[in-house]
């Protein structure tokens, strides 16, 4: 029942995740303070993704497990989109 | 249960990990509706939201960010360090990565004490002067996160006792799902924040 | 498969065997899937019966225009709470939490649930979440008087005990969640050889979909209840328009999950009706995989319609337009299902057994809620009618006629294998017959009685009304005959029945290959599987 499912991942990698992190925490905030309109909100909300996929992937192993967890992500991520794209369906066009 | 014998024979790691990653979705989900309000609310207020997001400490929320990544790191390590057999560091690791949970709640603690003592919070006076628009901001900063916070505090709490159950060898090199199930939780508190601090903190 | 079709008179399986300590602390910390889901059965139906009690006393104050019975205040409270008890602790748990603990595992050859100790422990919140809302009714301002929705304002403003009643169903959906996320892990983790996905029973088809369901809507529930209670502990103001909220999101943020949790209801419903159907007409399932599809198409298409319940609400025009077309798509996959059960039935060896008569009523009363379904899911039509009894009278054909029913059938079918004993199959088809007149006679007048205009929600109507609405109180009353008819009669069975058999219908699917009762573990060894679930052209039933 054992798949191997415990890769053991060395600490460099998840020293490095970090520090590529830290320097999109910097990077988020420095953006954050020029102006740049309806941009702003958008390149703040992809730096954050781009650091939620690195602590998932990284982190959080996922990078290394089965198929069907990486699966199951997209489901729960499509499902939430759906949620709040057709909330402003109302929201926009009222 | 039995601590020190052989793994069990129908010990399924993969099964709870799955399980624990199910249960991460709902707590996504959860802390999505309150997504879901903060984008409509941003939407409806874009000037209030940006006015009240620039009064939040700054210096304080891009110091609990390096917090938190700094504690996920911390867990990260940990469960490779399990996986090798050094209990002894991991111990260190997991202790670590609670006082980070400490740590951010202090900061938050000083944050909030000084955001109250301006009069602002949920249903305050001085809130009920501002345009509604801040109103709603506060508000949905204080429950988003109070219920994140809710969530550091039960994580520390789990990290510690992990941080226990490794030093009295019930985590070992060859059974350490509950450690990673632990870190995964820890690792979904950081999740959540990496979402909240720009749309809290740097909204202009 | 081993011979012994029953299990011996000193043993009777898990009812029996198990569990570390004696009586019934044997049962309430037992962590068998099957002793579970009994635990589970006596509570739920305990809450039905309950629930069923104020249904009552609400049709007798509308026997006659004016103050019966009961007050206005006490009405509302009455239509509040017999809403919280059916739905919360009534039919979301029943299918899921009763026949899906006590089957999934043995339907897919596993010998318990992935977590079981998580099992345990979900019933456990069920029960301190049900103390929870009986707790609500008798302190703080009373039971609550909202409606089961506790749509703001009036929630976050009326005197009467919302926090203590909307923290109940908070802890309920935390119940939902950690059953949904069993499900799932057991059905990808702990299938037996051979039982690949293509020869899952169609039941366990429909519990993966709720499960999924379960886990991913329910924390909406979670998150918009947690909001009303700080609401109305902080008064943070997200949902008052004075303080810049906006009221229509706490109903979006709540039919996200209400909506959704129609599907957790009627999905397993039509599980099982799946799986009774070619037991009864001695044939393979029509269109297996249409029918396994069409539960994760429902269960998916399903989640994306909940503005349907808010066409009045001051939406936008365009999100009606959207959620309305929504709506129509989701009678696709659900007449998929109706139109493969009659295609299963075209030709079939057809016996008429108890569970058979609730599954084909199923289809007939499911049929009319859903036809009256598409009349609310139009934007045009909804507008008239919304807010009526029609709406009443359509979603009590749908979850009682639908899901009630099918609830009834699954409990004729499994009663056997459960307790190993058989009821009085002709009183159980006279009280079939008692309830789905009392039924009909009941809810059809509702709908008939909305398309003229009389309100919900309302202690009081117009004389013209009373003519129809005195037809409806007697049809309850026949209904409840009905009900206490089938309950006495499967109590007898479970006492004094005749021995059943491993398989007394003649099933092909795992749980007929035990004896009856099952044994505390269910398999001594895990099963090899060889065939699918319906394959009765190639198969023979075990045990006949």
């Amino acid at each position: 029942m054992n798949e191997p499912s415990h890769a053991v991942v060395s600490y460099r990698i998840f020293i490095a995740v970090w520090l590529l992190l830290l320097a999109l925490t910097a990077v988020t905030v420095a953006v954050s303070r020029v102006h740049l309109g309806a941009l702003n909100i958008w390149a703040a909300l992809g730096i954050a993704s781009l650091k939620s996929a690195l602590v998932i992937f990284f982190f959080m192993h996922l990078k290394y497990e089965q198929r069907i967890f990486k699966i199951f992500l997209l489901i729960t991520l499509v499902t939430l989109a759906l949620f709040i794209g057709l909330t402003f369906f109302d929201v926009l066009y009222r | 249960m039995n601590d020190s014998g052989p793994p069990h024979p129908h010990q399924d790691d993969t099964g709870a990990k799955l399980g624990m990653w199910l249960f991460l979705y709902t707590e996504v989900l959860l802390f999505g509706g309150l997504f879901i309000l903060y984008a409509v609310y941003l939407q409806r207020y874009p000037r209030e939201f940006a006015a009240a997001a620039g009064e939040l400490n700054l210096a304080l929320g891009t110091a609990n960010t390096v917090i938190l990544l700094t504690g996920s790191l911390l867990v990260a390590l940990s469960v490779s360090a399990i996986g090798r057999g050094n209990c002894g560091p991991a111990q260190g690791l997991l202790w670590g990565g609670a006082a980070t949970g400490v740590l951010f709640l202090a900061n938050k603690y000083i944050e909030w004490s000084a955001e109250i003592g301006h009069g602002i919070y949920p249903g305050s006076p001085a809130l009920a002067q501002r345009p509604p628009g801040e109103n709603v901001f506060f508000g949905l900063y204080y429950i988003t996160l109070g219920l994140h916070g809710l969530h550091v505090l039960i994580g520390s709490i789990l990290l510690a006792v992990m941080a226990v159950m490794t030093a009295n060898g019930s985590i070992r090199r060859d059974r350490f799902v509950v450690l990673e199930n632990s870190g995964l939780y820890w690792h979904l508190v950081d999740l959540v924040w990496i979402f909240i601090f720009p749309l809290y903190y740097l909204l202009l | 498969m081993t011979q012994p079709t029953t299990a011996n008179a000193a043993s009777r399986g898990f009812l029996t065997e198990g569990g570390k300590y004696p009586g019934l602390l044997g049962w309430i910390f037992s962590t068998d899937h099957k002793r579970i889901g009994l635990l589970y059965m006596y509570s739920v139906l305990a809450f039905f019966l309950v629930g069923v009690t104020l249904g009552v006393i609400i049709r007798l104050e509308l026997i006659a225009p004016g103050e019966t019975i009961v007050s206005a205040q006490t009405y509302n409270a009455l239509f509040t709470v017999h809403g919280v008890i059916m739905i919360f602790l009534f039919i979301i748990p029943g299918f899921p939490a009763i026949f899906g603990n006590l089957f999934l595992p043995i339907h897919i050859g596993a010998n318990d649930v992935a977590f079981p100790r998580l099992n345990l422990f979900s019933w456990w919140l069920y029960m301190a979440a049900a103390a929870l809302i009986l707790i609500s009714l008798f302190t703080g301002g009373g039971p609550p008087d909202t409606g089961w929705t506790f749509y703001v304002p009036f929630s976050a403003q009326t005197t009467t005990n919302v926090p203590l009643a909307a923290f109940g169903a908070f802890v309920l959906g935390f119940s939902s969640i950690l059953t949904g996320i069993n499900f799932v892990t057991t059905v990808h983790r702990l299938r037996a050889p051979g039982v690949y996905w293509g020869r899952l029973t169609l039941f366990v088809w429909s519990l993966y979909a709720t499960a999924w369901v379960q886990i991913l809507a329910t924390p909406m529930l979670a998150i918009t209840l947690v909001l009303l209670i700080l609401e109305r502990l902080l008064g943070a103001g997200l949902f008052d328009p004075g303080s810049g909220g906006d009221p229509i999101m706490f109903q979006h943020l709540f039919w996200i999950y209400s909506h959704p949790a129609v599907y957790i209801m009627v999905l397993p419903a039509m599980g099982i009706v799946s799986d009774i159907i070619p037991v009864f007409a001695r044939k393979p399932v029509f269109g297996y995989w249409a029918i396994a599809f069409s539960s994760i198409g429902i269960a998916s298409a399903g989640s994306l319609v909940w503005g349907h319940h808010m066409f009045v609400s001051g939406m936008s025009d365009m999100a009606i337009l959207v959620f309305s077309l929504l709506t129509f798509i989701v009678a696709i996959p659900s007449a998929v299902k109706v139109f493969n059960w009659v295609a299963t039935l075209y030709k079939g060896s057809i016996s008429l057994d108890p569970p058979m008569l609730f599954a084909l009523t199923f289809i007939f009363l499911f049929s009319i809620g859903g036809l009256t379904g598409l009349i609310l899911g139009s934007a045009a039509t909804d507008v008239h009618v919304h807010d009526t009894n029609f709406v009443v009278g359509h979603f009590h054909y749908v979850m009682f006629g639908g899901t009630g029913f099918a609830f009834f059938g699954a409990m004729h079918y499994w009663f056997p294998k459960i307790y190993g004993r058989m009821y009085h199959k002709k009183v159980a088809t006279l009280a079939w017959g008692i309830m789905f007149t009392g039924f009909n006679i009941l809810y059809f007048s509702m709908m008939i009685l909305g398309l003229r205009g009389m309100p919900r929600r309302y202690y009081d109507y117009l004389p013209e009304y009373t003519d129809l609405n005195r037809v409806a109180t007697v049809g309850s009353w026949i209904l409840v005959a009905g009900l206490l008819l089938m309950f006495v009669n499967l109590i007898r069975g479970a006492r004094h029945g005749a021995e059943a058999g491993g398989n007394p219908w003649g099933g092909l699917t795992l749980e007929w290959t035990l004896p009856s009762p099952p044994p505390a573990e269910n398999f001594a060894t895990i099963p090899v599987v060889d065939h699918g679930p319906y394959d009765y052209d190639r198969v023979s039933p075990p045990h006949e």
